[in-house]
């Protein structure tokens, strides 16, 4: 890697601050931009670290019932501290990569990069969460705009997500054999008002949410209410591991299997 | 009850106590006061001209110690072949020069283009970002049938086409064969790949140089699974050391599947660099640089024609492949898909008449190799593939089919010019039936059915050659090399032993099981014994461990200085007890006169050999310490049976292996544990090549599948709990253990099963699927399901 300078603020303001140095780049729990750094894909002047950060981790119930994770929360904190309030989310960070990657890789993190492939988006956008921000809260429908894009600015921290819970959710991913990153992963969630569905790993896009399906689970929540529905194959991504065919008829199959198995 | 010492004992691997406990001395575990670091600049692109290379403002940047180009190696050889292969008209194969560094031509992504020699590594690979290249990109060749037409670009303009050789074999029997296939009652015919890999030995390759001026001593530092090969190679072809100017070591080793065995580059260069700058200069592989420079595996395109008569006898078998040697012939490229591959093609089957077909191409990827099983995976797959594409054709099972075509009478000479000294595959075909529970596969399929899961059974036999090789059957078959191998037995004043080996251990376990076979001759502890290898300081000039043949070779000639060790101390016990050398027992670690109790023990006669007062000098010299060299009559040839069963998930295309078994003859096993990991070993190398792994190149030669993200290896939980058994034993009848090889059986014996088993499930839900190409990946069986 180049070399750079590393800051390792212990305040979200001390962060902000920080980031404001030309070429600053956030580090999360690195799983991304470290083996970039390590490819020379990438020059930061500087690195401000958000570990260090007390008010950015660890999971809590708020006032709404939503369940808050700061945004340095790791996966594997995720996994077990969010399983009592939200298993279906609690699942879906129990499964990302592997130990090292949930023992180091953070929510944060993850949606910031937003990844196509990632996990995290499917959960944010299917649970209708709320990204907060050090400045901001944005609604997760208009925080993902597109692969690796998203509504942060220049310098804008993920301090908070917050997730409203679900009656019944599931996420259902089926693996990419190489990476073993989702190569389509679909959440599921049940709300009073309505069904959420949401797709990470075959679009172009990056994740989605698919409507038809959401309205055919609100009238009737269950995989028979999917017959004949199917995403357009057209703008799902071809490559090495499937056809843009084979996604979207995977995406068919995860949502079935995400309605059977949601509880 | 099993023996807890010598041979067919099973003790735990004495290498691993340092493997798992992270003391394991590698090759980047070697640092050397003021060595410098080498970063490589290489291509990407796959082929290109190159009109200028600029190092100006790269050789003034801070701590750059010099930068080399391919100018620089203009005076030193080129890397070698080490095998000629004779084309079917009697021609030598195209064989073009292989730069250290490339020059004046780019021929693939990941070719070396100038090396930077630095203080440190990151100052170096600053320093090469600043070299300014001119290239005129040209055309790739990847496509091979596309290589082989008239007017294709060509990788080497020197050259008269991108053929390196046309092969034919046994060319004699070209019409016969051509006629047998007109008139056979059935002929099945298939089409298939055989995918590319690349090996991924848990450790990247590493080269450290070294040079002494004061005695013009050279020494490289390299991870090997052959050393003197490497100073053969390096020392007379590339650069001109003298052997007693050079040594090379290879340290531990983690993991070598072929891709170890050749000379690479970037070994030359660091020796060459070593003495150049008179400092050390190490390199250190990244993984991204092992996916673009280590030799990939396979890679053979082929049509293969199995003629039968209306009995269903095998009448005839046709095979054309095209095989990719990439764009540099690598150390023993050229043999692999001929004598490695050809040879093979008669399998466990009778088959009167085949004819073997290889047009080996020229094209812009990494050069292609030996790798796990080297050749005979690739006969194996298209050959157990057809046999069964054709039990389905003539609506038999496919396990009495090939029952029905076994050799049964050895030893038998095959119509690919070898001969098989011993086997027998119904013994093993029997033993499969029954750990592999084929009665019951029936009922499993039901269970697989009401839970929504296709289940396929797939079956497949295995011969391989093995124990490589015959030296002068080898020599009229073009090697430049022999391939014995040596050992020195030094026995120490009070006994314990020193063996000197030429075979290398890089996950074999040498260390464990030598000692084993020494112990059980002598009678003495197995911890008075110990391995050493990997260092041509030390060790006797024998060729490495590749091809299954560490035991068979290598442990053959430790047995031959073995037997002149105990021949010698029986001669100084028969002076100690005042007896006739022929009437001298040595059991246990004693040594006694016939008829008599008396008796003297092994330390005493060895102590009498190095401080010899009551010692019969006039006969004998001193000491106790012998070598020997092998060189092999023949071939072993393990073989074996295998069966898989697969669930596929027709939503999805997914295979799941549920069971894996393994019925092998490996003739007499010196330590059952470390065979069973062996197999296990390459059981997973073979289910990751039909499964996860494909080294994919697009059309511009651009790999890929360069990185984990995108090439899948087999991890723990793609993969079953195997039944492996090697119960069946037919010994060797040529080597003086009566052992065989078992290192390279399960990757070569597992890939077609697997296919098989899911062609079989695919069958069973109705889709007329007869093959899907490697490796089926869940949208290869689903595009396939839903094609049928």
């Amino acid at each position: 890697m180049y070399a750079f300078d590393i800051e390792r603020p212990s305040t979200i303001a001390d962060a902000v601050t920080a980031l404001q140095g030309e070429d600053a780049q956030a580090l999360g729990g690195g799983q991304t931009l470290i083996p970039t750094l390590k490819q020379r894909l990438a020059a930061p002047s500087k690195l401000v670290s958000l570990s260090g950060i007390g008010e950015m981790q660890g999971v809590c119930v708020g006032d709404d019932g939503a369940v808050c994770i700061g945004g340095a929360t790791t996966h594997a904190t995720v996994s077990r501290e969010a399983a009592a309030h939200y298993p279906g989310l609690a699942a879906l960070a129990s499964h990302i990569g592997d130990p090292a990657v949930r023992n180091r890789g953070t929510i944060g993190g993850s949606l910031a990069n937003n990844d196509p492939a990632a996990c995290y988006p499917a959960a944010a956008l299917a649970s209708g969460a709320t990204i907060v921000t050090n400045n901001r809260e944005i609604a997760a429908d208009d925080y993902f705009q597109g692969m690796f894009a998203t509504a942060l600015d220049e310098g804008e921290v993920i301090t908070e997500v917050r997730f409203p819970v679900p009656q019944a959710a599931n996420y259902q991913k089926f693996l990419q054999p190489a990476s073993r990153f989702a190569l389509v992963g679909v959440f599921v969630a049940k709300y009073a008002d309505g069904v959420r569905v949401a797709v990470t790993g075959a679009s172009e896009n990056g994740v989605f949410r698919w409507a038809e399906a959401e309205a055919a689970f609100s009238a009737d929540f269950s995989a028979s209410a999917l017959d004949g529905l199917t995403v357009d194959a057209d703008g799902m991504i071809a490559d090495l591991h499937g056809s843009g065919a084979y996604r979207a008829h995977l995406v068919s199959v995860n949502t079935k299997r995400a309605v059977e198995a949601a509880s | 009850m099993p023996k807890d010492s010598g041979i067919g004992a099973s003790p735990k691997r004495r290498e691993d106590l340092r493997f798992l406990t992270g003391a394991g001395k590698y090759t980047d575990d070697i640092n050397i006061h003021g060595q410098t670091y080498v970063h490589f600049l290489r291509a990407d692109v796959a082929h290109a001209t190159i009109n200028s290379i600029d190092t100006s403002a790269a050789a003034a940047m801070p701590g750059v110690v010099h930068i080399f180009t391919g100018a620089d190696f203009e005076a030193v050889g080129g890397i070698p072949c080490g095998w000629q292969v004779t084309d079917r008209f009697g021609e030598p194969m195209q064989e073009p020069k292989h730069p250290v560094i490339a020059h004046g031509t780019i021929r693939h992504v990941g070719e070396i283009v100038a090396a930077v020699v630095g203080e440190t590594l990151e100052q170096a690979r600053d320093a090469a970002e600043a070299i300014v290249l001119d290239l005129t990109e040209k055309p790739a060749v990847i496509d091979m049938k596309a290589a082989a037409a008239d007017g294709s670009t060509k990788v080497h303009d020197d050259l008269t086409s991108n053929i390196c050789y046309d092969w034919g074999f046994v060319e004699e029997n070209r019409d016969a064969v051509d006629q047998a296939i007109k008139d056979a009652a059935h002929v099945t015919t298939l089409e298939l790949v055989n995918n590319r890999l690349v090996a991924n030995p848990m450790e990247p390759r590493v080269a450290v140089g070294e040079y002494s001026r004061s005695d013009d001593m050279h020494t490289l530092h390299t991870t090997s699974q052959n050393p003197h090969v490497i100073r053969l190679l390096m020392g007379a072809f590339v650069l001109g050391i003298p052997e007693h100017k050079l040594r090379v070591v290879a340290p531990d080793v983690g993991g070598g599947f072929g891709t170890k065995i050749f000379h690479y580059a970037e070994e030359a260069f660091c020796t060459f660099a070593a003495k150049a700058v008179n400092r050390p200069v190490k390199w250190t592989s990244t993984r991204s640089e092992a996916f673009m420079s280590d030799a990939h595996g396979r890679d053979h395109v082929t049509k293969i024609e199995l003629a039968m008569d209306a009995d269903n006898n095998f009448t005839a078998l046709r095979t054309e492949t095209y095989a990719n040697m990439g764009a540099y012939l690598s150390t023993f490229a050229s043999s692999v898909p001929t004598w490695l591959h050809g040879t093979l093609m008669a399998g466990n089957y009778k088959t009167p008449l085949i004819y073997v077909n290889v047009k080996a191409m020229f094209t812009n990827t990494v050069p292609v190799d030996a790798y796990r099983g080297a050749g005979r995976p690739e006969a194996t797959f298209q050959l157990e593939r057809v046999i069964d594409k054709a039990a389905r054709e003539r609506g038999v099972d496919p396990i009495a089919l090939r029952r029905q075509n076994f050799v049964t009478e050895f030893p038998y000479a095959t119509p690919v010019a070898v001969e098989y000294d011993t086997g027998d595959y119904e013994a093993t075909m029997a033993k499969l039936e029954e750990i592999a529970d084929i009665g019951g596969f029936a009922a499993r399929r039901t269970e697989s059915e009401k839970n929504g899961k296709l289940r396929g059974l797939g079956v497949n036999c295995y011969i391989e050659a093995c124990g490589i090789a015959p030296s002068n059957l080898v020599g009229q078959l073009g090697a430049r090399a022999g391939l014995y191998d040596a050992a020195t037995v030094r026995v120490n004043a009070t006994g314990s032993i020193s063996v000197m080996v030429g075979a290398h251990s890089h996950g074999q376990g040498h260390e464990t099981s030598f000692p084993q076979v020494i112990s059980e001759m002598i009678g003495i502890p197995e911890d008075q014994i110990d391995i050493v290898h990997g260092d041509t300081s030390k060790i006797p000039f024998g060729m490495g461990t590749y091809g299954s043949r560490s035991l068979a070779v290598c442990g053959s000639a430790m047995v031959r200085a073995a037997e002149k060790v105990i021949n010698k101390a029986k001669k100084i016990a028969a002076h100690l007890l005042e007896a006739s050398d022929a009437d001298i027992e040595l059991k246990d670690g004693q040594f006694s006169v016939a008829g008599t109790d008396k008796s003297v023990a092994w330390g005493d006669v060895t102590l009498a050999a190095y401080v010899p007062h009551n010692y019969p000098l006039e006969d004998i010299e001193p000491g106790l310490e012998e070598t020997a060299f092998y060189d092999p009559a023949n071939f072993t040839y393990p073989a074996g049976a295998y069966a898989c069963e697969v669930e596929v998930d027709p939503d999805t295309g997914k295979v799941t292996i549920e069971r894996f078994s393994a019925a092998d003859d490996f003739g007499n096993v010196i330590n059952p544990m470390i065979v069973s990991g062996q197999v296990h070993g390459g059981i997973a190398q073979g289910v990751g090549q039909a499964l996860l792994e494909n080294c994919a190149y697009d059309e511009d030669g651009q790999l890929i599948s360069a990185s984990y993200m995108d090439y899948a290896m087999p991890r723990a939980d793609d993969l079953p709990f195997y039944t492996v058994d090697h119960s069946c034993q037919t010994p060797c009848t040529h080597n003086p253990l009566g052992v065989k090889g078992c290192g390279e059986a399960g990757a070569i014996g597992s890939p077609p099963s697997v296919v098989n088993a899911v062609v079989d499930a695919l069958q069973s839900g109705g889709k007329n699927v007869t093959h899907i190409d490697m490796p089926l990946t869940p949208s290869r069986v689903w595009d396939a399901m839903n094609n049928a």
